[in-house]
């Protein structure tokens, strides 16, 4: 069975196209349609029903120190109002999820998770929880909304200040809600997600929709926007099957600690993840077989034409690291079709 | 959703044009454009191919998934519509105008559905 966000009578009377994801009934998109909610991210503003996704708590002294070990992250210099994102690895370095981490206070914090991987990350989590902490899934009572594109600022803004570095939060009121907003996002744009009660996610909703310039996005651009900005998905450019050093996080994995996953981590850095421009015509999708020179070298974990970029794009996790300009050739349904390895992200935002 | 009576259709959503005793023309429903949401690729069939009835002759693509199109009648196909190669878009703004192939030797339009029989399938398909 699948679980309904708080939203799920707006979407529907929004005309959303309900499927299901990650164990949630979740609209993929509206009449508007993916390449319009999309190009709205880019250069207007989308709002995106988020509350799928996983919040869980860690509370105490050790809390630090608990995260230190299971997350492969380092916190210990993490401000209170920072935010880090970071891997979680099994002992032989596969990926368990990726999350974000915020530092709520002195000795408490809040890590962000993927709604399908919830159950078996709080699993995890609490298998290995060590010393003076206190562990709590709060996913059931926490609604989440993002705010994404350039002007989602002055939207927001309307109601309350906002955080203003990349990766910060402030806790505040909206419509004298209780609410915690942050600079994050899943789009590559400027933006904010705005964490709520679940009982006060419908009228805000509402209200930032007064708002005409917003513009209701699905799941659909939701994938669309992450790929452009060549920002991984679990389950696609990451598994338990692949390390985060294969698929390029190295910036999220800290060595010189100990954590669980790092030897295995050590012991399997053999793929990479790279960006692939189609140049011959087609779409590469995921699971597809990526040659070169007659060659098989790996396959490609996502792709589809990006909207905002006009071509098709794929990522794809492959045997060495191949320069820019390197032609591959994609298996598209038993034809190969030429590409050309690209620098990753395929977007970039101007600051 | 617009389902012109002029038109013969088949189960898999294609629209048919009858043009000649032996020719017709072939696009995809406003349901199906409608289904399959923003279209950013065609792949059209080659000229002279053989359209066998029920069978895939070419695919249409859109953000989230490739589709494939079957051929409602046996045939030959004789031309492509390759204005939508650049402009697949014109399938969800205009899907009756844009005819994706036309068919030639075509031997009997058997088995097509009327606007009325069509517009039948497509309300049990969304129950």
């Amino acid at each position: 069975m699948a679980f309904k966000t708080p939203l799920y009578d707006e979407h529907v009377s929004l005309h959303g196209k309900i499927v299901e994801f990650g164990g949630y009934l979740l609209p993929v998109q509206y009449p508007t349609g993916v390449i319009a909610e999309h190009m709205a991210v880019r250069t207007g503003v989308g709002i995106f029903d988020v509350s799928h996704m996983g919040e869980i708590l860690y509370k105490g002294k050790d809390a630090l120190a608990n995260l230190n070990y299971v997350l492969t992250n380092d916190f210990t210099s993490l401000p209170i109002g920072r935010i880090r994102y970071s891997v979680m690895c099994y002992e032989d370095g596969g990926c368990v999820d990726d999350l974000i981490v915020y530092r709520l206070g002195e000795d408490s914090y809040l890590a962000v998770v993927n709604a399908g991987n919830r159950i078996k990350d709080a699993a995890w989590m609490k298998e290995h929880l060590f010393g003076d902490v206190e562990f709590k899934d709060i996913s059931e009572d926490v609604a989440q909304l993002a705010i994404q594109g350039p002007l989602s600022g002055e939207v927001l803004g309307k109601y309350t200040e906002l955080p203003k570095k990349y990766y910060s939060f402030i806790e505040t009121t909206i419509l004298g809600k209780n609410v915690m907003v942050s600079q994050t996002g899943y789009t590559g744009e400027y933006g904010f997600e705005v964490y709520c009660r679940k009982e006060d996610v419908t009228e805000l909703y509402r209200e930032f929709l007064k708002d005409e310039r917003v513009v209701p996005c699905g799941l659909g651009a939701r994938d669309t926007l992450r790929l452009e900005a060549g920002m991984p998905l679990y389950g696609h450019e990451m598994d338990e099957t692949v390390s985060p050093l294969e698929t390029g996080l190295d910036f999220g994995v800290k060595l010189h600690k100990d954590f669980i996953g790092r030897e295995g981590i050590l012991n399997r850095k053999n793929r990479h993840r790279v960006g692939i421009k189609m140049i011959g015509r087609g779409i590469a999708r995921e699971h597809l077989d990526v040659y070169k020179d007659g060659k098989l070298i790996g396959h490609t974990t996502s792709g589809t034409h990006l909207p905002y970029l006009k071509g098709a794009y794929a990522m794809a996790l492959v045997d060495e690291e191949y320069p820019a300009g390197t032609i591959v050739e994609v298996d598209i349904r038993g034809k190969r079709v030429e590409g050309e390895i690209t620098a990753l992200p395929f977007y970039k935002r101007e600051k | 959703m617009k389902t012109p009576l002029e038109l013969k259709y088949s189960k898999s959503h294609e629209w048919v044009k009858i043009t000649g005793e032996h020719e017709c023309e072939v696009g995809i429903t406003d349901y199906a454009q409608d289904s399959l949401g923003d279209l950013v690729f065609v792949n059209l069939p080659e000229i002279d191919a053989d359209a066998v009835k029920d069978e895939a002759i070419c695919d249409v693509e859109s953000v989230k998934a490739v589709s494939d199109i079957f051929s409602p009648v046996s045939g030959k196909v004789a031309e492509v519509n390759e204005e939508l190669l650049d402009a697949p878009e014109k399938i969800n703004e205009d899907p009756y105008g844009a005819w994706l192939f036309r068919l030639t030797d075509v031997e009997d339009f058997e088995g097509l559905l009327s606007a009325e029989e069509y517009e039948k399938v497509v309300e049990e398909e969304a129950h």
